[in-house]
């Protein structure tokens, strides 16, 4: 046995460790944390699995921007005191019983792979040169599956929607209740200084590499979203409201953009969301670098939860 | 047995862990944790798919990666929008379970 | 010349390990928050610290080599930022606020 081998199975029995007792522990902030490392172990899987970009992508909003968002809610539910309603024994026998028999069925369809294993990587590599992109999964995000990705997009603008929707009334319009220090500490404030710069550089450069390397709008527009929660947390910046113009002209510059150059691909290339000869690659790059932005004020909003406050005149 | 069927199996458990905690668990919190749980586990069943129809130079089949990074952020979005539906629901009825009061065992068709 | 870099890295990564290895058992061993920290700041330290000098000869190029020592600073920052926060409310709170 390989020592590669070895740290597989080390690896696969710490995921499933931590994954149960994310399940397990007694209080919603211990889980919330186990929840965390879970998903920073789970990156380190996606890379034995040969997934950068997804490694990336777990590691960025998997365990960190879903980490920050349940640790916010934590921390405002505080259900500590309620009662603990337990579910009855025999439940637990036949929900264990039952989730076993569905372990048992996904084991069986993965130790019986299909003798020919269906592949698109070819064909992904075949047609990748016109595009002038270099990363083959930016490949398909961007030129041979770009309805899912604009479709996603509006996914996460809907997804807002509906957070800021379930403000009450008084609210809307105003600043998200993102305040979970009342008078933040100096090194966070520190911190707050010291790190934007640097993350914001480092987002920029995940998104401009991602064109030929492992990286790209989804991840870059995360590091700049936590860049800008944390100046809002540290208290060296206010929240918006939400009904600011600026924030929303952000909001849906990256998936309008993507839209235009979907729809003209019908008067100049043959097809919606086709790529004009020779033109693919610097459209794809004005794409990416808009739809990071509102990737990344998109996600900030998300982690920031529905509005709390009437606007401040 | 190879990585990519390792991780195959570990996203299978994964998946009945989620299922478990989804279930038996009565905080709503919990339950969108352990759905993310349950998420992650068929994120890596995709992963192991994509890993074995490795061709073509790379190391894994780059269409299933990136489905699973599109799916990551509407997992993300998901989350977010259930856990603002959650708060509204403990601000408007004062209470964080949504375990029925008849009856403390009957909690499975309440998903968050 | 080779091989005094690859001896270089396994003796500087083992010792890393080690460190980690030392911080664990402190983090789960110590008996309160306090003293857990204490360990912890020797995983970031010494631990990445090896770590990172123990694979610099390894690197392929120089901007690799600069992204290492990038990745560890930033680990350091955060690390002593995040140690001061829970010590603080530790303070402010007492070990279970």
């Amino acid at each position: 046995m390989s020592i590669a081998s070895v740290f597989d199975i080390a690896l696969v029995a710490l995921i499933l460790a931590i994954g149960a007792s994310t399940i397990l522990v007694r209080t919603a902030f211990a889980a919330v944390v186990m929840f965390a490392v879970y998903g920073l172990l789970l990156s380190i899987a996606w890379v034995r699995l040969h997934a950068v970009d997804v490694a990336l992508t777990e590691a960025a909003i998997g365990g960190g921007m879903t980490g920050l968002l349940l640790l916010g809610a934590v921390a405002r539910s505080r259900s500590d005191d309620v009662d603990r309603v337990r579910v009855g024994y025999p439940v637990r026998l036949a929900a264990g019983g039952l989730c076993a028999l569905v372990v048992a069925g996904l084991a069986i369809v993965v130790l019986h792979p299909p003798a020919a294993v269906p592949t698109l990587a070819p064909v992904v590599m075949e047609n990748l040169p016109p595009s002038g992109l270099g990363n083959p999964v930016a490949g398909v995000l961007f030129v041979f599956r770009a309805l899912d990705t604009l479709l996603e997009k509006v996914v996460v603008l809907l997804a807002l929607l509906g957070v800021w929707s379930l403000a009450p009334d008084r609210a809307w319009g105003g600043t998200p209740g993102l305040q979970v220090y009342a008078k933040p500490d100096p090194p966070l404030i520190f911190l707050a200084q010291l790190l934007p710069p640097v993350g914001i550089v480092f987002g920029i450069y995940m998104c401009w590499v991602g064109a030929k390397d492992p990286g790209g709008a989804f991840q870059g527009g995360t590091v700049l979203a936590a860049m800008w929660l944390l100046v809002i947390v540290a208290g060296l910046q206010k929240a918006p409201a939400i009904s600011r113009l600026w924030l929303r002209g952000l909001l849906i510059a990256g998936p309008m953009l993507f839209l235009a150059i979907g729809l003209a691909g019908w008067v100049f290339a043959d097809a919606f969301l086709a790529y004009p000869e020779g033109y693919a690659k610097p459209l794809i790059v004005a794409v990416e670098a808009t739809l990071t932005l509102s990737i990344a004020v998109a996600l900030a909003m998300l982690a920031a939860g529905p509005p709390e406050r009437a606007q401040q005149q | 047995m190879n990585a990519a069927t390792l991780f195959g199996l570990c996203g299978a458990a994964l998946v009945g862990i989620g299922l478990y905690g989804l279930i038996t668990n009565p905080e709503p919190l919990r339950k969108i944790l352990a759905f993310n749980l349950l998420g992650s586990g068929v994120f890596l069943l995709f992963g192991m798919i994509a890993r074995r129809a490795a061709a073509a130079g790379l190391g894994g089949d780059p269409v299933p990666q990136a489905m699973v990074i599109t799916a990551i952020v509407v997992a993300f979005a998901a989350t977010a929008m259930a856990i603002a539906l959650v708060q509204r629901l403990a601000d408007e009825t004062g209470r964080a379970s949504i375990s029925s009061d008849s009856s403390d065992a009957v909690d499975g068709e309440g998903k968050s | 010349m080779s091989l005094v870099m690859d001896i270089w890295t396994i003796c500087a990564v083992s010792a890393g390990a080690l460190f980690f290895l030392a911080g664990t058992v402190g983090l789960l061993r110590f008996p309160d928050t306090l003293t857990r920290l204490h360990a912890l700041t020797k995983v970031d330290n010494l631990g990445l610290g090896l770590i990172t000098l123990g694979l610099l000869p390894q690197t392929s190029s120089l901007l690799l080599a600069v992204k290492l020592v990038i990745v560890w600073l930033l680990v350091q920052l955060s690390g002593a930022v995040v140690t001061q926060l829970v010590a603080g409310a530790i303070r402010q709170h007492g070990a279970d606020g």
